[in-house]
């Protein structure tokens, strides 16, 4: 058999395999991806363990990967001294080092890439990483993915100046950078996260201002709710938030209302801390292929599992917070995913537990809408909900296009959400498109959500029906000059077309034919 | 005509190519509606890198006379914007751009080579590493995505409708002639119809008969966060294509493509690699001052390429078709027209097609793609 003829512009052959490799890559160095890890080390693996923390101070400025709200101290400048910070604050980490696992902080996962639908021409399963200088590939026999939770963030008047957070950036800041810079805190939200974020800042020396609950009742556990009672801070049920005040530093001071209207009282803080939810972070999972789930009671978009950490992706596994939040033992989920990897790598198939009957979560959908309805409520259309783009509720409903483009045509100015809506269910990616929503710089952290549940309240349908915008590398932003490549095969450079390397494309069309071909032809068949 | 949800024209495809035709068919007043199997847009004409600068194509002056006027005449925002840039980082390169540079003069696009003063002053976010250029100056760029939806809302200012999530499962043919399409509702009923369904264009087409030799691949683009903007955003060269957007973001792609074997119902996904760090380092090559500006993210999209590259605009019967193999975006608003041409006059009134019929491709070899290695190698899809 004679072998195939392979197209010397196409991709085949021309990715290079990955000059660094390991038995397994643990993603995310939290509760559940340190215990993946060294039980995978344990097993006898080779396995390797990448944290992105400490992110630089330029990237927090971005409020990526979570949701910082320009709180942090000048302290995050310096990131070897932050390195040491990171690694001091977690004890596991050493524990990790010890069972040799090589652990890398300060490092990104902005990719991961392997051969499925649509692509064959990976050379091998690998997972781009990344740090402030430079991008490089590391070759996987199998993936963990623990990447834990993002910051959900709803817009408010004010929502968008320096001291409005994520309960997660609060929680990095506080106890993994020790570099929070604010000393009284608003906290949104009654659930566990909100309650734990109130504890949490009490302990840290700091004051909570007070905490807000749209709903009636405290959504959380009644014993931590009365331990933050216990220190005399007040649980405002049935409120909402109308506006954040303050000057150059960012937050000064707060108003909140009744959900049902009434009075309203303005309370003193410089933080206001969104602790009203968090969401699975699935960029790789998503990048990867990987099929998703919507499942309110785990956060909402989920990886698919087909037990308690395996994907129908074979050598991909989830755990911890990623795979779906809820009240697991994060760190024997995250052994149970070394486990399935050890056995993975030996060939060796595995049951994997069917997925747990986890005691159920918040209903997270109906209590992001909720919120969202209130804030709504209170607010008025000229709230900025998009940040990077500067795209305000109205905006979004209204279908607009960008400011910068002038103002629409008169046939333009009738089109809105309903134009939309009649011609098909919403789509998120077609209001990105044309209002540019999530187009910008935090790559949507900021309100990837809360554009779906404004589309799905303003359209009257749920909010688990608008499809996810999805993720695509690089899922964090990186400078041309770290993501550029490095180690370019010389066959990649050599083949390199501006497009397909079909001479005959571009031979004009009077020439076609014509004794000037051959003249076109010796123009157009050296790489373009 | 028997089914009233049918229409005299229908269009199946919602991307450029069908939307343009459809937009035109509806001035002419005829009653059209475009069928797509999703989205408008959401296949290669919303992820195309929105260049309009095709020198090779019998529709070079129709594209170039029309752009400018778009906005106009669909009473929506493309975001065109003439001109273009292009930059060499190497010697073989150079000589590459200043034959393109002599190609658009001879075809009528006033074009010549700028040295590094000028490019310096017009691009200011390169570096020394470039060694010269050309400037293009009636060539262009339009953002892909607002302009499919412009087609797609004038057509139906125009009265036109669209149906998306209508995948077309066939064409339904009595006595030779196709009388309408099948979908998952049934029967829709025309007297004619436009094949403008991309790589599935092939799958349709061969059900009544018609074999247009396509083959479709997998091609990506990055983009970065907002630049300093430039007089002439359409720079590009180093061996990539692509544009700085209204709002500033970088967008380019270029390089290999991945062959697919696409079934009749679409891809199954649209998958990025890991070329976007060759990508990025050509990109930075051309904007060399610029190494802190971020790249916030990538994509992919299928496109399909006739064996010669070049497009197919025919017509057989009542039933019209296009392939602009893998350049179709900037030249949409002239192959719209030439489609609604064939469709309502049998002939293009503005340029001569004959050598994009499909007739040229009589007795090419049932293995042309093996022959090119244009084929899958993935075993998964
Ligand atoms: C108020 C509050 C109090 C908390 N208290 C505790 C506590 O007492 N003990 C405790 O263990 N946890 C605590 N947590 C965090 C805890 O709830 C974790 O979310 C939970 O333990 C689940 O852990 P995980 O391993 O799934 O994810 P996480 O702990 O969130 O870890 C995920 C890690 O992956 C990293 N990561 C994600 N994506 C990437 C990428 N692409 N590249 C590189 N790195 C990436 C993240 O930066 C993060 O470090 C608290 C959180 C909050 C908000
Ligand atoms: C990365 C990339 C960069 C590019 N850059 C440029 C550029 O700079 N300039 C340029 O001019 N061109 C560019 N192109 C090419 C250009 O995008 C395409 O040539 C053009 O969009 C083709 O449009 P189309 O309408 O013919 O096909 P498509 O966009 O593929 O549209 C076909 C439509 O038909 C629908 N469909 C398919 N099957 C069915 C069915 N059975 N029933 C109903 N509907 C169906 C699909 O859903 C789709 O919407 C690029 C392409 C890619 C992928």
């Amino acid at each position: 058999m004679t072998s195939p003829t392979i197209d010397r512009f196409s991709i085949t052959g021309k990715l290079p395999h990955a000059k660094q490799k390991a038995d397994i890559v643990v993603v995310g160095a939290g509760q559940a991806g340190v215990a993946a890890a060294v039980a995978a080390a344990k097993g006898g693996a080779s396995v390797l363990l990448v944290d992105e923390n400490p992110v630089s101070a330029s990237l927090m400025g971005l409020d990526t990967p979570l949701y910082f709200g320009g709180r942090m101290t000048r302290a995050v400048d310096n990131k070897a001294r932050m390195i040491e910070q990171v690694f001091a604050s977690d004890p596991q980490l050493e524990e990790a080092f010890e069972a040799g696992v090589e652990v890398s902080l300060g490092v990104y996962a902005w990719g991961a890439f392997q051969n499925g639908p649509g692509m064959a021409a990976m050379p091998e399963a690998a997972i781009g990483l990344a740090d402030e200088e430079r991008s490089w590939m590391v070759a996987y026999k199998q993936l963990i993915l623990a990447t834990g939770s993002r910051d959900l963030s709803l817009s408010f008047q004010g929502w968008d100046q320096p001291g409005v957070m994520g309960a997660n950036g609060l929680h990095a800041l506080i106890k993994r950078y020790d570099a929070f810079a604010g000393n009284e805190v608003l906290i949104l939200g009654s659930g566990d996260l909100a309650l734990n974020t109130a504890l949490m800042v009490v302990e840290a020396g700091l004051k909570v201002a007070a905490l807000i609950e749209v709903r009636d009742t405290v959504q959380g556990d009644i014993g931590l709710a009365d331990k933050v009672r216990g220190h005399g801070i007040e649980i405002l049920t049935g409120h909402v938030i109308v506006s954040a005040k303050g000057g150059a530093d960012g937050v000064e001071q707060a108003t909140v209302v009744p959900v049902g209207g009434g009075d309203s009282r303005t309370l003193v803080c410089d933080t206001v801390c969104q602790a009203i939810g968090v969401v699975p972070a699935i960029e790789l999972f998503n990048v990867l292929g990987g099929k998703l789930a919507v499942r309110s009671d785990l956060g909402g978009h989920v990886p698919q599992r087909t037990g308690a950490v395996s994907t129908a992706l074979a050598n991909v596994l989830v755990t911890g917070d990623c795979a779906g939040l809820g009240s697991l033992d994060a760190a024997a989920h995250g052994r149970a995913a070394a486990a399935l990897a050890l056995a993975g790598i030996a060939g060796q198939a595995m049951a994997d537990e069917p997925v747990a009957a986890q005691a159920p979560g918040l209903d997270a959908h109906a209590y992001h809408t909720d919120w969202m309805a209130a804030l709504l409520k209170v607010g008025d259309d000229s709230i900025v909900v998009c940040q990077c783009e500067e795209v305000t509720r109205g905006d979004l409903t209204a279908v607009r296009q960008p400011r910068y483009l002038g103002a629409p045509s008169d046939v333009a100015a009738k089109r809105d959400i309903n134009s939309l809506a009649a011609d098909g269910p919403l789509n998120q990616d077609q209001f990105k498109r044309l209002t540019r929503a999530c187009m910008g710089q935090c790559q949507a952290r900021r309100c990837r959500e809360q554009v779906a549940l404004i589309l799905a309240q303003s359209s009257g349908v749920d909010v688990s029906k608008v499809p996810l915008a999805g993720y695509r590398a690089p899922v964090r932003p990186l400078p041309m000059s770290v993501l550029a490549a490095d180690d370019e095969p010389a066959a990649l450079t050599a083949d390199w077309d501006v497009w397909f390397g079909i001479p005959t494309q571009w031979i004009p069309y009077q020439d076609i034919g014509s004794d000037r071909e051959p003249y076109h032809i010796a123009n157009l068949t050296d790489t373009i | 005509m028997s089914n009233p949800k049918g229409a005299t024209v229908i269009v199946v495809g919602g991307g450029v190519s069908g939307l343009s035709a459809a937009w035109w068919l509806a001035r002419s007043g005829v009653d059209v509606l475009v069928l797509d199997k999703g989205i408008v847009g959401w296949e290669a004409s919303g992820r195309n890198g929105g260049g309009a600068s095709h020198y090779q194509s019998p529709l070079f002056a129709e594209e170039q006379r029309l752009w400018p006027l778009m906005d106009e005449m669909l009473g929506y925002t493309t975001e065109y914007q003439r001109g273009k840039i292009v930059l060499a980082t190497t010697e073989g390169q150079l000589k590459h751009y200043k034959y393109v540079a002599q190609m658009f003069t001879e075809q009528g696009s006033p074009s010549h080579e700028i040295d590094r003063q000028e490019i310096r002053e017009r691009v200011p976010m390169s570096g020394d590493n470039i060694l010269g250029g050309v400037h293009l100056t009636i060539a262009g760029q339009a953002n892909p995505q607002r302009t499919v939806q412009g087609y797609a809302w004038a057509i139906q200012d125009l009265g036109g409708r669209i149906l998306q999530h209508t995948p077309v499962l066939r064409l339904v043919s009595e006595g030779g002639k196709v009388v309408g399409v099948e979908t998952r509702d049934g029967i829709l009923n025309c007297d004619s119809v436009v094949v403008a369904a991309g790589p599935q264009s092939a799958s349709l087409l061969a059900g009544i008969g018609i074999d247009l030799p396509i083959a479709a691949a997998r091609a990506e683009m990055i983009v970065t966060e907002p630049a300093p903007m430039m007089a002439i955003g359409a720079v590009d060269g180093n061996g990539l294509y692509g544009r700085q957007t209204k709002r500033g973001n970088l967008a380019y792609g270029g390089g290999p493509h991945e062959w697919l074997d696409v079934g009749p119902s679409g891809p199954s996904a649209r998958p990025g690699s890991p070329l976007i760090r060759n990508l990025t380092k050509r990109l930075y090559g051309l904007f060399a001052k610029a190494p802190s500006l971020r790249v916030i993210r990538s994509w992919a999209g299928v496109i399909e390429n006739t064996p010669d590259g070049r497009p197919v605009i025919d017509r057989i019967d009542n039933v019209t078709f296009v392939t602009m193999s893998s350049v179709g975006f900037g030249l949409s608003p002239a192959s719209g027209h030439a489609v609604r041409d064939l469709v309502m006059d049998g002939k293009c009134s503005f340029a001569d097609l004959e050598k994009l019929s499909l007739k040229r491709f009589d007795g090419l070899d049932k293995d042309w793609r093996e022959q090119k290695g244009w084929v899958s190698r993935s075993e998964t899809l």
